[in-house]
C-alpha cells in the first residue's frame, strides 16, 4: 500500500499543479493512524498529509454530491467497492458525472483496529503491512497478524477487484483474502426463528440505539437534500434517546428509504457507535429483491431501472411471498 | 411481550384504516353502501388518488398512531387508471410486508386487495374478513414497542 500510496499523491499532485482538477477528494491522515478521515485537498502543499493504508475505509463518493454543485472539477480515489456507490449516486443524479475524474485504486481489505486489538494485543503504536499480512508494532515488541483475521466486516463481503465506473486506475488489482463468507447467513437465519423471536431480537438491537444518524450521514444512497428525519414539521423528527413512538420507525424507514438503491457498502453498520447490525435490515431487502425481482446488484451500472422503479406484469402479491416462519 | 399479544379482558376496540383508490376501491365502497352491503364501522378509510400513492410511511405511521390493521386496496392489476401505478405499490407492498414480518410483525396486519368500482360486495367481504383477522390478531403494540426494551 506504502506504493500505491505514493502513487496516488504523485497523481494528486500532477492533477492540482496543471490545473486539470479544482479539488481532491482522498483520505488524509487521522488523530490516531487508525483513523484516517476523507480529505479535501486544494493545493499542493496540503498533499503531505495524504494517506492511503489499510484504515481507508471510508467511502468517499459522498462527498461529491457538495462538490460537484460547484462549477468546478474534482478528482477522486475510489477503492472498487466505493465505484459502486458513485455509479448509484450517478443513477440517482445527485453526481454530475462530467465534473468527475474517477482514479480507481486496489484494495486489499481494510483493517478492523478492534479486531487487532482482540487478538490481544495492548499498546498498538502503529501497523506496517505486507500483503497478507501485518506486522503490528506495540509498546511490548512485535506481532504478525493475518489480515484476513481482523478484516473489517464489510470487507468479507467484498465485491472484487473490478471498478464500477472509473476514468484512470492505478496499480494492479488486489484481491482480499479470507474464509468463505454468505452475506445473507444472519438474515436466513433470522428468518427461520418464530415472529416472536424474532420480535425479541430486534427489540434488543434497536432499542441500543442513540440515533445520533451516523448511519444515515455516512450513506452514499441517502442522499436527499431535506431528510424527513430533520424536519421539525414532520412528525418522524427527533434526535434524542426519546422511547417516543415517532422514534421507533427510523430504522425500518432509513433502510425503506435505500431499498433497491443499497449497494451493501457496509458504511452504515461500519460507523454505527452502538454496533447495530444494520446490515440486516439492508440485506434483508436486497435478499427479497434478489429473490422476487431477480438478482440485482445496485450500482453495478448506471442505467438500468431500480427494482422499486421497474416492475413486471407477473410480479407475486405482497404477503405471498414472505419468507420467515410464521 | 406475550401477553400484551392476547386479547385483554375488555372487548376489544380495533381500528383500522383502508387506504382506498380513488378510481376503484372508493367507488366500491360506495357501491356497497347504496347496495346497503355493511362493512365493520371501525375502519377509518381514506381516499387515495391511486395505490401508488401509499407511501409505506403512511402505513408504519398509521400503525404507530394505533391502527390494529391496515389495508391497501387498488385496482386491479392492469386496470390501473395511470396504467401502471398499482404494478408499482405491489412490488413496494411485497417489500414492505416482508421486512414487517422479519422484524416479528404479524404480517397479516396489512393486506393488499384488488377491489374494482363495480365489485362493492368483494368490498364489503374483504373488509369484513380483514376486521375478523384483526380482531383475532388483538391490539397492535409491536411497532410501537420496538424500540421500547422493557
Ligand atoms: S444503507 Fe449502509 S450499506 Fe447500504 S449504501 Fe447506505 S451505508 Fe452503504
Ligand atoms: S448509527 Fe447506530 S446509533 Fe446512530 S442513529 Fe444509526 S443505528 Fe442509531
Ligand atoms: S388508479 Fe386505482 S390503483 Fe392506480
Amino acid at each position: 500500500m506504502q506504493k500505491i500510496e505514493q502513487l496516488i499523491k504523485e497523481k494528486a499532485r500532477d492533477l492540482l499543479a496543471a490545473g486539470q482538477v479544482t479539488s481532491v477528494i482522498a483520505w488524509q491522515k487521522g488523530e490516531m493512524f487508525y483513523d484516517n478521515a476523507p480529505g479535501y485537498f486544494d493545493n499542493t502543499e496540503e498533499l503531505d498529509a495524504l494517506v492511503y493504508n489499510a484504515f481507508c475505509a471510508a467511502n468517499l463518493s459522498k462527498y461529491l454530491i457538495a462538490n460537484t454543485k460547484k462549477d468546478e472539477k474534482t478528482a477522486v480515489f475510489l477503492k472498487p467497492c466505493d465505484t459502486y456507490s458513485l455509479n448509484q449516486l450517478i443513477k440517482d443524479r445527485r453526481v454530475q458525472r462530467e465534473q468527475v475524474l474517477v482514479i480507481g485504486i486496489p484494495c486489499a481489505g481494510m483493517v478492523d483496529i478492534n479486531k487487532v486489538k482482540a487478538q490481544g494485543l495492548k499498546g498498538i503504536i502503529g501497523i506496517t503491512e505486507d500483503g497478507d499480512n501485518l506486522t503490528v508494532e506495540t509498546a511490548y515488541g512485535t506481532k504478525q497478524v493475518a489480515r484476513a483475521e481482523v478484516l473489517l466486516n464489510k470487507c468479507l463481503a467484498c465485491k472484487g477487484s473490478a471498478y464500477a465506473v472509473s476514468d484512470e486506475t492505478i496499480g494492479e488489482p488486489m484481491a482480499v483474502k479470507h474464509a468463505p463468507y454468505d452475506r445473507f447467513a444472519v438474515v436466513k437465519e433470522l428468518e427461520s426463528l418464530s415472529p416472536q423471536e424474532r420480535f425479541a431480537f430486534w427489540q434488543e438491537e434497536l432499542s441500543k440505539c442513540i440515533r445520533c444518524n451516523a448511519c444515515r450521514d455516512i450513506c452514499p444512497a441517502c442522499s436527499c437534500e431535506q431528510c424527513l428525519f430533520d424536519n421539525p414539521e414532520s412528525p418522524l423528527a427527533g434526535k434524542a434517546n426519546n422511547n417516543s413512538a415517532e422514534e421507533q420507525l427510523f430504522h425500518i424507514i432509513r433502510a425503506y428509504h435505500v431499498a433497491g438503491r443499497c449497494t451493501d457498502c457496509g458504511e452504515c453498520s461500519r460507523v454505527c457507535p452502538q454496533g447495530i447490525r444494520l446490515d440486516l435490515l439492508n440485506r434483508k431487502f436486497i435478499k427479497d429483491i434478489n429473490e422476487f425481482y431477480g438478482d440485482y446488484q445496485a450500482g453495478a451500472d448506471a442505467d438500468t431501472n431500480a427494482p422499486l422503479l421497474s416492475f413486471d406484469v407477473d410480479d407475486v402479491e405482497p404477503g405471498a411471498a414472505t419468507k420467515g416462519r410464521e | 411481550m406475550l401477553a400484551a399479544q392476547s386479547t385483554p379482558d375488555k372487548e376489544f376496540e380495533q381500528l383500522i384504516v383502508a387506504f382506498c383508490c380513488n378510481w376503484c376501491s372508493y367507488a366500491g365502497a360506495d357501491l356497497a353502501g347504496t347496495a346497503r352491503r355493511s362493512y365493520p364501522a371501525n375502519i377509518k378509510i381514506i381516499r387515495v388518488p391511486c395505490s401508488c400513492r401509499v407511501n409505506p410511511t403512511f402505513i408504519l405511521r398509521a400503525f404507530l398512531r394505533g391502527a390494529d390493521g391496515v389495508i391497501i386496496a387498488g385496482c386491479h392489476p392492469g386496470d390501473c387508471h395511470y396504467t401502471s401505478g398499482n404494478y408499482f405499490a405491489r412490488r413496494r407492498m411485497t417489500l414492505l410486508m416482508s421486512m414487517l414480518s422479519f422484524l416479528g410483525v404479524d404480517k397479516a396486519r396489512l393486506r393488499v386487495e384488488w377491489v374494482s368500482a363495480a365489485e362493492g360486495n368483494k368490498f364489503a367481504e374483504v373488509m369484513t374478513s380483514f376486521a375478523e383477522t384483526i380482531k383475532a390478531l388483538g391490539e397492535n403494540v409491536k411497532l410501537r414497542d420496538l424500540r421500547c426494551k422493557k
